[in-house]
């Protein structure tokens, strides 16, 4: 019998899972065939960029004949030749992967029948970047883990999280990957339990493990003993977050008194099925952007979805975020790939420079509006200018939804405060109907410091003095001049931070729903 | 104005037009704005020198008499430069030879 095999890593979200480990890098092909040649075209070109994207960040790990290696697979894949017969095979009717294999196995053959040896052994580059390619392309497609499992690999892309089960348990374990990526949000807005950073050695693990998401490490083929500790922490630790819970039912409201509003943040409209609307007021941010994973939602699509949640809320209020693509969220088919994506085209810039696929939003939350009490707000606002056109689409697109006798109604139209240009000048914004705090690409445009690196974690923190010094400024200008203001970023949902948050003058978060008992707890603690 | 040139140059690498010079050779041709193709022999087949696919499926081992064509604007400039590179051993020094 083996030895039990420790890891150490860093708790990205924290909690318990015992179970199977399930190979997020395993290669096993099972692409999933889309309806038309288009939309072949466009997996396999998000598949190239894909592949040509991990090459590119390699890169910069590696050195001599290594970096040599993916310079060339890098300037190979970047070469249309490489593709077009790929591309011309699916105009014939041919899916992708098998369009893709095909060229490639053309191209690799070439090379084989060489009578040199060393191009003959080129056909294995070509290969490899074959199965990059594919290995990207079946990302996309369908390889479900078992229920329950503990998810290992290098990283993991948002919409995989998105697709698994997590109502039976299970957690995440990542060689790579950061406490503050997309992915760890999530995780935490679910309660999934996540780690980090446990190190390259081991490229492929199986068998049953557990994860301590608290303190920070896996176990694989674990003893007997392993399992009796794990199981009496693991239920420590749902005691302590039950006592939370207590809190859960109650509105919050600190030792002084103070009465805090305590929205959630969801990122799906499945997720309002498991919360109780009378544990919060409402929904203070609802993202959009995963309505747009893999392709870009119809109307009818998002209006559905939107409904549902203002339908769940009631009267309480339900702020909808437009489509906040780009940066680390790219959307095939509608982001473009830039080199500083965090300061590109993404947001209400996005929307306003693709109006065609904005408009769409518009007019679902135009007809939503009728079913609830809605808010909407633009992502990555700037400057005013952004405000005004976003603005003047809502009623260009009331006036088109009138002329065709559709009811609608016109939402309250706010600002997300994220860029520094708001935060520093909010009288700019003042024709805004509320603004919400984003706290979490706030602190990252002032600090300077991406929120998706690990090595320049201990600069992005809320806490820091010119940070919170702008989340009082705009806090006491909305007093001012009657302008809500909220925040609703990861700071609202963490209990280091949510004391100094008060103190700014804050009297309303929005927070991730597996957060919201332990934010409640945290608040009726605090004087303020 | 539509200029051309041609020219001939021996490839004297140890493994010829492989993977790291073909990444320099199609690199310092794209730089150049004329359409510029190599081949083999004289009568061609031709390929594209800004392909890096291309030029690598050209195929071309030591000591091979490379030959580079170009037509448009700056064609002596591409020629003379990628002459040059090939003639300078791709900048990689002789003892130097690595299998990438």
């Amino acid at each position: 019998m083996s030895e039990p095999l420790r890891l150490q890593g860093i708790s990205a979200s924290a909690g318990y899972a015992e179970g199977p480990l399930f190979d997020l890098d395993q290669t096993v092909v099972s692409y999933v065939g889309k309806e038309t040649a288009d939309e072949e075209k466009a997996a396999l070109e998000t598949a190239i960029a894909v592949a040509t994207g991990r090459l590119t960040a390699l890169i910069e790990m590696a050195e001599g004949d290594a970096a040599d290696i993916l310079e060339f697979q890098i300037a190979m894949l970047q070469d249309d030749a490489l593709s077009s017969p790929a591309f011309a095979a699916i105009r014939t009717g041919l899916p992708a992967d098998k369009a893709w294999r095909q060229a490639l196995d053309t191209e690799a053959a070439g090379y084989d029948a060489s009578d040199q040896d060393y191009f003959r052994a080129r056909a294995a580059d070509i290969r490899d970047i074959r199965d990059q390619v594919l290995r990207a392309l079946s990302e996309d497609g369908d390889v479900q883990a078992p229920a329950g499992a503990i998810l290992y690999g290098e990283d993991i892309a948002p919409t995989r999280f998105l697709e698994t089960d997590w109502s039976r348990g299970g957690g995440i374990a990542l060689r790579a990957g950061s406490t503050a990526s997309h992915v760890a949000m999530l995780a935490r807005s679910r309660g999934v339990p996540m780690l980090v950073g446990l190190g390259a050695l081991l490229a492929h693990l199986a068998g049953a493990a557990l994860l301590d998401a608290e303190h920070g490490g896996i176990v694989l083929l674990p003893s007997k003993a392993d399992i009796d500790a794990f199981r009496q922490s693991s239920s420590s630790f749902r005691a302590r977050r039950d006592r939370a819970g207590t809190f859960l039912a109650r509105p919050a409201v600190t030792k002084a008194g103070t009465a805090v509003r305590m929205q959630v943040n969801i990122a799906d409209p499945s997720e309002v099925d498991g919360i109780d609307i009378a544990t919060c007021d409402g929904v203070g941010l609802m993202r959009t952007e995963f309505l747009f994973g893999k392709t870009l939602p119809d109307e009818e699509t998002q209006y559905r979805a939107y409904r549902k949640v203002l339908e769940w809320a009631g009267d309480k209020p339900v702020t909808i975020r437009t489509v906040d693509a780009g940066g680390d969220k790219p959307v095939p088919g509608f982001t473009v790939e830039e080199s500083n994506p965090f300061l590109g085209l993404r947001g209400i810039r996005l929307s306003l420079a693709r109006p065609e696929v904005f408009r769409v939003q518009v007019r679902a939350l135009l007809r939503a509006a009728v079913h609830g009490n809605l808010k909407v707000m633009f992502p990555m606002i700037a400057i005013v200018e952004e405000y005004r056109q976003a603005t003047a689409m809502f009623a260009e697109e009331q006036a088109v939804l009138a002329t065709r006798g559709i009811v609608y109604e016109m939402p309250p139209l706010g600002i997300m405060v994220e860029v520094p240009s708001v935060a520093i000048v909010p009288e700019a914004f003042a024709e805004a109907a509320f603004f919400s705090i984003g706290s979490n690409d706030l602190t990252q445009y002032v600090m300077a410091a991406a929120r998706d690196n690990s090595a320049v974690a201990h600069l992005n923190s809320v806490r820091h003095p010119a940070v919170l010094r702008l989340i009082a400024a705009v806090t006491a200008f909305g007093q001012r001049e009657k302008i809500p203001v909220s925040l609703c970023g990861d700071a609202g949902g963490d209990p280091a931070s949510i004391p100094s948050l008060l103190e700014a003058g804050l009297r309303a978060l929005s927070v991730a729903p597996a957060q919201l008992a332990m934010a409640k707890a945290a608040i009726a603690d605090i004087s303020v | 104005m539509s200029a051309s040139a041609e020219a001939t140059v021996v490839i004297t690498h140890d493994v010829g037009l492989h993977a790291r010079p073909s990444v320099k050779f199609t690199k310092l041709a794209k730089t150049f704005a004329a359409e510029v193709e190599i081949a083999l022999a004289a009568n061609g087949p031709w390929f594209d020198a800004k392909s890096i696919v291309k030029v690598m499926a050209a195929k071309a081992p030591k000591g091979t008499v490379l030959h580079i064509r170009a037509s448009g604007d700056g064609a002596n400039d591409a020629v003379d430069a990628l002459v040059e590179l090939v003639r300078r051993g791709f900048d990689e020094g002789a003892n130097h030879v690595r299998t990438a």
